[in-house]
Formats: C-alpha cells, sequence, structure tokens
C-alpha cells in the first residue's frame, strides 16, 4: 500500500447519464514522472479534475500517503500538498514573482506584509530548483518558460507531494523544454510524484518512469516505460493500429501560382526575407521550433500583418494583400492556430460560424440576408465535411474538437478560395479526427488548390505535405522536398539561425 | 553600407522619439496648455494661485482614492457623488451653529466635530459596501449596481434632506470650529492639503503595505487567478468598496464646509471628475494597474487645467470640451503603451 504516493482506485463519474469515467486506476510511486495518456476526450482532464475535487467522483477510493482524501476544492488540495501547473498559466502578471507566490497567504508583520521574509523564502525556494529570477521582476516581463517555473516554484511552496503539469511544453521552446525537464528530474529526485500530461510521444519516452493509458473513459493499462514503444502506446491509446496514420497523398502539383518574394515583416516578431513558389495542388508544410515565426509568415501573407518590403504574386500578377479583407478577395483563406480565440464564434450555431466569413454573398437585391440560402449551403458543408452534429442549429461551442474544425475549414471553403493557409489544422483534435482533416486537405489539393500547412507534429508534415518550408528564428533555414527529407534534417534546418541576430544577418 | 547604417539609425531615432512623445504625450499637452495660460496671464504663475490649486485638488483627491480602488478591481463608481452629497448633508446638519436661524435640528446641542465626521464615514461605508456586497454576492458588474446605488440613494437623501426643521432648504451657517478646521490654515499650510496629505500616505501605505492592498492588485490584474490561490475575492471586493465609502464620508464631511453650505445637490458629477482624474493619472480600466502617485498627478493635472482656463477667463463650455477631449486622449494615449503592433 505505502508502495504508492498517490492511489486512486475505481474511480467513475457521469454527466447526465454519460459515463466519461469508468472504473479508472492511477497509481503513482514517490519520486517518480507517470504520465498520463489518452486521445482527447479519453477521460484524463476529468480523472485530473476529480483529484483536485472540482468535480466530485461517484465511486472509487483516492489515497494521498496511505490516507483516504477527498478534496472540495483545489485549494482544499493544494494545502494538501497536491498542485497543477496549469496549461494556461493563471497568474496576475502585473505583480512581481514574489506576489504571486505567496498570493492568498502573504506572511506578516504586525499589520504589514513582511517583504523581507517573502523575499528570503522565494530565494530559498528558486535555489531549491536551480532557477535564477530576481523575485522582484513582475511576471510580465518574464517569458512564458519563466512564467511556468514560478508556477513550478508556487507548487513547491505548498510543500507539494504531486504536481501535476498539463501540457507544459506547448508553448516551450526546445531548449526550455530541457531546461524544464532538469527541474522535473530534480524535483522527482526529491521524492516528488509527477503526473505528466502531453500528446507529445517523444517527451513521454524521454520523462516518464511509468504511463497510464485511459481510453473512452477506460483504464487501459499502466505500464513502466522500459516496456513500451511508441506503437505499442499508440496501440493502447487509439485501440487499433495506425498503421494508415496518414491518407495516401493523391494530389498532383500543377504550374506555379503563388510567389512570394523578399518578404519581410515591420514588427516584431519579425519574419525576414521570405521567398517561395506554391503550385496549384501542392501542399507546402511550414516547419519550425516555436517562436520561429510560422505563423508571422502565414499572417503577413494574409494581410493581418504589415510588411515593410516584398511582393506576392498569384500567376505572375501582383497582388495587395495588406488587409485580411483585400486577401479574402483575392481567394486567400486563413484557418488560425487558436480555433477557440480567432477562430469560432462559441455562442453562435453552425450557420452563422459556416457563412460569417462570406456573409455577402447571401445578400439579396435591397442588402438583407436570404437565410433559405444560408441554411442550405451550411447543410451542404455538414454533408461534405462529415461533420457530426445534431443539427445545424447546434451551438459550435458543443461540437467536439475535430468538428469544430470543419465547420470552420467548411466556412472557408464557401469563400471558394484558391488559396488556403492552414495553421495548425490539427491541434487539439484526437487522433481519429486527425485522420478526416488530412484526408479533407488532400481532398483539396487534388481539386486543385494550393494549400500551406503550418505543423509543430513533424510527422504530420513528412505525412501530408509534397514539400517543406522550414523557419528559423525569423529566417527562412531552406525549402526541402518531403520525400527526400527526414526529421532530422528538418530539426537542423530549423536550428540553423537560433544564434542570428538581425544585425549580424544584415 | 554606410548610408544603410545612418539611415536605420536615424529612423531608430525617429521612432524612439516618436515613442517618448507617445508615452508622455498627455503630459506634454497640459505642459502646453499650462504655458499658454501662463503667456496669456503671466500672474497665474503665484503663490496664491499655487496654494488655491493644492486647495482645491485636496478633496478631489480624497475621492479619485476611493473610486481609484475600485477601478484597480476592474470596477467604477457612478454613486460617488451622490454618496459625496450624503455625507456633505448629514454633516452640514448636524454641525450647524447654535444661533442660526434655519437650523435642521433646532434643539440640537453642538457636537464634538469628530461625531459627525464618523456618522458620515459609517453610513457612507455601508452605502457603499451595500453596493460591494452586491457586486460580489450577485456578480454584477459594478457599473450597474452603483447605477442602481445612485440613483436610490439620491431619493433617500432626498428625504433626509427635507425632513429638517426648515423643509427642504440649503443647509448653511456652520459652526465655526467646523469652517475652521476645514478652510483654515496651520503654519500657512491649508488645513484641506494637510488631510489629503495624509490619506494620501494611509492610502499607500494600505495599497502597497497590507494585505489588504496586494489582494487588491491580484483581484483587478487576475481575479480567478487570486481565487485559486484561496484570496477571499468577495469580501476583498466588499472591504474596497467600504474603504471608497469611507473616503467618500471624509470628502463630503470637507466639502459641505469648504463650499459652506449642502443640499441634496451636493457633490452631483463629482464621479466623474473623479474618474477622469484617475485614468488621466494612469490607474487603468483593465484592471490590476495604479499607483497612489498616478492618482495626485491626474487630480492636479486636472484642477491646474480647470483653474488656469477660468483664470483666463475661458468660456466655461469650451473648458467642457477641452476637457472631454484630454480624457478620451488620454486613455487612447495610456492604450498604445499596450497595444501590440502587428
Amino acid at each position: 500500500m505505502q508502495e504508492y504516493l498517490l492511489s486512486m482506485k475505481g474511480i467513475s463519474k457521469s454527466f447526465s447519464g454519460v459515463r466519461v469515467l469508468d472504473d479508472v486506476h492511477l497509481e503513482v510511486r514517490p519520486g517518480t514522472v507517470h504520465s498520463l495518456m489518452g486521445e482527447n476526450g479519453a477521460g484524463k482532464s476529468t480523472l485530473m479534475k476529480c483529484l483536485f475535487g472540482i468535480y466530485q467522483k461517484e465511486s472509487g477510493e483516492s489515497f494521498l500517503n496511505g490516507k483516504p482524501f477527498n478534496f472540495t476544492d483545489p485549494k482544499h488540495a493544494l494545502e494538501n500538498g497536491v498542485s497543477m501547473v496549469h496549461q494556461e498559466l493563471n497568474q496576475v502578471i502585473q505583480r512581481t514573482i514574489c506576489d504571486n507566490i505567496w498570493l492568498g497567504r502573504y506572511p506578516t508583520k504586525g499589520l504589514f506584509v513582511d517583504e523581507k521574509k517573502m523575499r528570503k523564502d522565494t530565494l530559498e525556494l528558486f535555489e531549491r530548483i536551480n532557477i535564477k529570477l530576481d523575485p522582484a521582476t513582475p511576471l510580465h516581463r518574464l517569458s512564458v518558460a519563466q512564467r511556468q517555473m514560478v508556477e513550478i516554484a508556487k507548487a513547491i511552496s505548498y510543500n507539494a507531494k504531486i504536481i501535476v503539469f498539463d501540457e507544459p511544453t506547448s508553448s516551450l521552446t526546445e531548449k526550455e523544454v530541457d531546461l524544464l525537464f532538469k527541474i522535473i528530474k530534480l524535483i522527482k529526485g526529491q521524492g516528488v510524484g509527477v503526473i505528466y500530461i502531453s500528446h507529445k510521444m517523444d517527451e513521454i519516452f524521454q520523462i516518464s518512469d511509468d504511463v497510464t493509458v485511459l481510453r473512452d473513459g477506460k483504464y487501459i493499462g499502466t505500464n513502466s516505460v522500459e516496456n513500451l514503444t511508441i506503437d505499442k502506446l499508440v496501440n493502447m491509446m487509439v485501440g487499433r493500429d495506425l498503421e494508415q496514420r496518414f491518407p495516401p497523398k493523391t494530389n498532383v502539383p500543377g504550374d506555379v501560382y503563388l510567389s512570394v518574394r523578399n518578404v519581410t515583416t515591420k514588427y516584431a516578431p519579425v519574419v525576414h526575407d521570405i521567398n517561395f513558389d506554391l503550385r496549384k495542388g501542392e501542399i507546402l508544410g511550414i516547419a519550425g521550433l516555436v517562436g520561429a515565426g510560422r505563423t508571422e509568415l502565414m499572417e503577413t501573407l494574409f494581410g493581418v500583418r504589415t510588411k515593410v518590403s516584398g511582393e506576392i504574386f498569384m500567376s505572375d500578377k501582383k497582388i495587395d494583400n495588406s488587409t485580411p479583407h483585400k486577401a479574402i478577395r483575392n481567394h486567400f483563406a486563413f484557418l488560425t492556430e487558436e480555433r477557440r480565440a480567432t477562430g469560432i464564434y462559441p455562442m453562435a450555431d453552425i450557420t452563422f460560424n459556416s457563412t460569417i466569413a462570406n456573409i455577402d454573398a447571401y445578400k439579396n437585391g435591397i442588402g438583407f440576408l436570404q437565410s433559405g440560402k444560408m441554411l442550405s449551403d451550411t447543410d451542404k458543408q455538414i454533408a461534405a465535411m462529415r461533420i457530426k452534429t445534431p443539427n445545424k442549429r447546434e451551438l459550435i461551442r458543443s461540437l467536439s474538437g475535430g468538428n469544430q474544425q470543419k465547420v470552420i475549414i467548411g466556412r472557408w471553403l464557401l469563400t471558394n478560395p484558391d488559396v488556403l493557409l492552414l495553421d495548425e489544422p490539427t491541434r487539439g483534435i484526437d487522433v481519429g479526427a486527425k485522420f478526416e482533416i488530412y484526408q479533407l486537405i488532400i481532398n483539396l489539393a487534388a481539386s486543385g488548390k494550393a494549400v500551406v500547412v503550418v505543423s509543430s507534429e513533424m510527422p504530420e508534415l513528412i505525412g501530408i505535405t509534397n514539400r517543406i518550408l522550414v523557419m528559423s528564428n525569423g529566417f527562412m533555414a531552406g525549402i526541402v522536398d518531403t520525400d527526400k527529407t527526414d526529421q532530422t534534417e528538418i530539426f537542423h534546418m530549423a536550428t540553423k539561425y537560433l544564434n542570428q541576430t538581425r544585425e549580424a544577418q544584415e | 553600407m554606410t548610408g544603410t547604417i545612418s539611415k536605420k539609425f536615424s529612423g531608430m531615432t525617429k521612432d524612439r522619439v516618436k515613442d517618448l512623445l507617445i508615452q508622455n504625450a498627455i503630459v506634454i499637452v497640459i505642459f502646453l496648455i499650462i504655458v499658454g495660460i501662463i503667456i496669456k496671464q503671466p500672474a497665474f504663475l503665484s503663490a496664491n494661485v499655487f496654494r488655491n490649486i493644492l486647495t482645491q485638488s485636496s478633496v478631489r483627491l480624497i475621492l479619485a482614492f476611493g473610486v481609484g480602488g475600485i477601478i484597480i478591481i476592474q470596477g467604477t463608481d457612478l454613486s460617488l457623488g451622490r454618496i459625496v452629497g450624503f455625507a456633505a448633508i448629514i454633516s452640514g446638519s448636524l454641525l450647524q451653529r447654535v444661533d442660526y436661524a434655519s437650523r435642521f435640528y433646532p434643539d440640537m446641542a453642538p457636537l464634538p466635530l469628530i461625531v459627525p465626521l464618523l456618522i458620515s464615514c459609517a453610513a457612507c461605508a455601508l452605502v457603499s459596501g451595500i453596493s460591494g456586497w452586491v457586486c460580489a454576492k450577485y456578480k454584477i458588474h459594478p457599473f450597474l449596481a452603483t447605477l442602481g446605488m445612485m440613483i436610490t440613494l439620491y431619493g433617500v437623501m432626498s428625504i433626509y434632506f427635507a425632513s429638517g426643521a426648515p423643509g427642504p432648504q440649503p443647509i448653511g451657517g456652520f459652526d465655526t470650529r467646523y469652517t475652521n478646521f476645514v478652510i483654515g490654515s496651520t503654519l500657512g499650510i491649508p488645513n484641506l492639503v494637510i488631510y489629503a496629505s495624509i490619506v494620501s500616505v494611509v492610502v499607500w501605505v494600505l495599497w502597497n503595505k497590507t494585505t489588504f492592498g496586494k489582494n487588491l492588485y491580484a483581484i483587478g490584474g487576475n481575479p480567478e487567478a487570486a481565487k485559486v490561490s484561496g484570496v477571499n475575492v468577495a469580501k476583498t471586493t466588499i472591504l474596497v468598496f467600504v474603504f471608497a465609502g469611507i473616503l467618500y464620508g471624509i470628502g463630503g464631511f470637507l466639502e459641505a464646509a469648504r463650499i459652506g453650505s449642502a443640499n441634496n445637490g451636493t457633490g452631483y458629477g463629482y464621479e466623474l471628475d473623479a474618474i477622469a482624474a484617475c485614468v488621466v493619472g494612469g490607474i487603468s480600466f483593465s484592471g490590476g494597474i495604479g499607483k497612489v502617485s498616478g492618482a495626485i498627478v491626474g487630480v492636479l493635472m486636472f484642477t491646474v487645467i480647470s483653474y488656469g482656463m477660468t483664470f483666463i477667463g475661458m468660456d466655461q463650455y469650451f473648458q467642457y470640451i477641452i476637457k472631454g477631449v484630454i480624457i478620451v486622449a488620454a486613455v487612447a494615449l495610456d492604450a498604445q503603451k499596450y497595444i501590440k503592433k502587428t
């Protein structure tokens, strides 16, 4: 029994009659990193919410250090040594590191806050996990990685025995991930049990000791990482062999359609001197580390960012894409990276979400919108994209991530675009739905559209593109034929300009 | 090569100068207005004017601190003016000269000054605290909660105002102890300035050195983060309003004696001056940002301009136009600092 620091046994939970957790187990040994894996919707976050008392489990038992517990809320969990480093950091960025770490429990001396003690304690804390930051720095001056370190320090300051990391590396650079892993190893050495949630396979194998897999709310199994391979793990997660993770590339690139020449942006983060051609029916991948300027390049082509120099040609004719409105008129479409923030209108239905980018097309003679045509077009898109929804009046936020993404792609297709810019089209979408999105992208290219796909997942780029443009620190490191390259070469290119400053380049 | 570098260099300096101008534009504009006033009326540069400006700023500053705290927690307070008026009526009705003909309470013996002050503060703290409680408990935006309070309180204070022995007529004839306490001077310094300075120090300590202050900024910056860290958001919100009420109570007590009379219209519109001063002083409506020094600068700038414009005999309606433009310009320029260019 005492072998486990945290032990959750037979946990079940239902929402309005639907079982989202069904007899799930999670047992974490002290001083280990325990990865929790599963597709989106597998029940990982529900299980964590049951741990923190955000949800109350219906059945099952939880033990911490052999003692049964049942937290009433995250604060209660925190005080008992169970804390979480959230994916979206929950911090007061206007305030200092000190103020954030001791928020809610400031040490006082009489009527006043004891700033000296706070600073001393913070420095001691930082020493324990080997981070070097001035506690008086306001958080808005720190990078995301540094803010995450502060969050970890805060967790430790509560004498955490269990720390949950929810997709901690999603916005970190390669180097920052290394530092994070060093810290995780350090705290694990101090006896803390780490629960690690991530979709990135390489990280799982790099950092974990044990892995627990959930699928459709059910417990699939727990294995020591030595006994696992990527294939075996994927198999556990999806319940079927994913030999065929990508559909066949049936698209055939034709004539050059879009030419980008010497494009440089005006404001930071700057992309420098980008040149490429894109053919009809071609899928061009954009690879690069976080912060390499991939999204910024897309935004520049679509007129969201200001160009300081450079030209864009379409069929050898110069075009002006200085605003998104002009870009849309030039038959460009842009699927943004942050679906929730800049893609969907969550409180509106599927019909609104499908037709909004093309709303002018539904005006009748006197300027009123024709709802009949809007509804029939939405029906067509629901059928064509195989969107799973009860009806076209459903609010988009009640759909799964994959189906939301299909609605947004459908929205852009209604504008009849020739050039599709897709920024992380499969982010936050589960493996099954990813395949459908890949098929959709390849079909679009096969029908003659020119497609650009930005992705952080290297296998995805290699799986569906014809050529890959690699960005590095705002510069273009080169373009490679997908058939003649591999992940190693792309990774080397992506690090090419990492130490380059603008001055050095000029 | 050299050409490019020098071009780059001059470009950068140009950008930096532009940035500096934008960062400090509102101060520059106000400075220019003041210079204009001085050129038109050199007499503006005198110790007497300086003294008057400080005196006129005093009550405004105390009120600005109250609403400033509420703005820091992403709120605002429309009821400020009415609460000040309420305090002015209460204080005035309790501090009339014994020999004054139309006393509110004809048979009341003279009270020690501290009693009406405490009663005003308590009444205002209660009223403002109710708004705070409504905001915290029912998650209503302070704009709406205080809008309701502003209207309700006008009814309440008008009924009280009409209930006095002489009926609804301006309350005047204040006890000389009271007027001396407020408009007198100590060692050549106007008492009002001394009171405003004391309040400034207290507010500074409260905002910067206490748990309450740190929680205030935390709730304003990220209420969710404060909540999960165990800060009692509802309690702190109510306390912020209660503290604002106390400051309005002090402000109303001082204001009645400063003007020399009080009625149910006293204080009307003061909220807009106070909010405008906070905003010009950099207390941000997006929450979590704002300093005591900012409120002081904001209030002083506003008073200097209004006093100066009146000093050179500018038409009052023109003054409104200039003040209105300054408020919007201040906010727009402030926002420029945080907008990311793409």
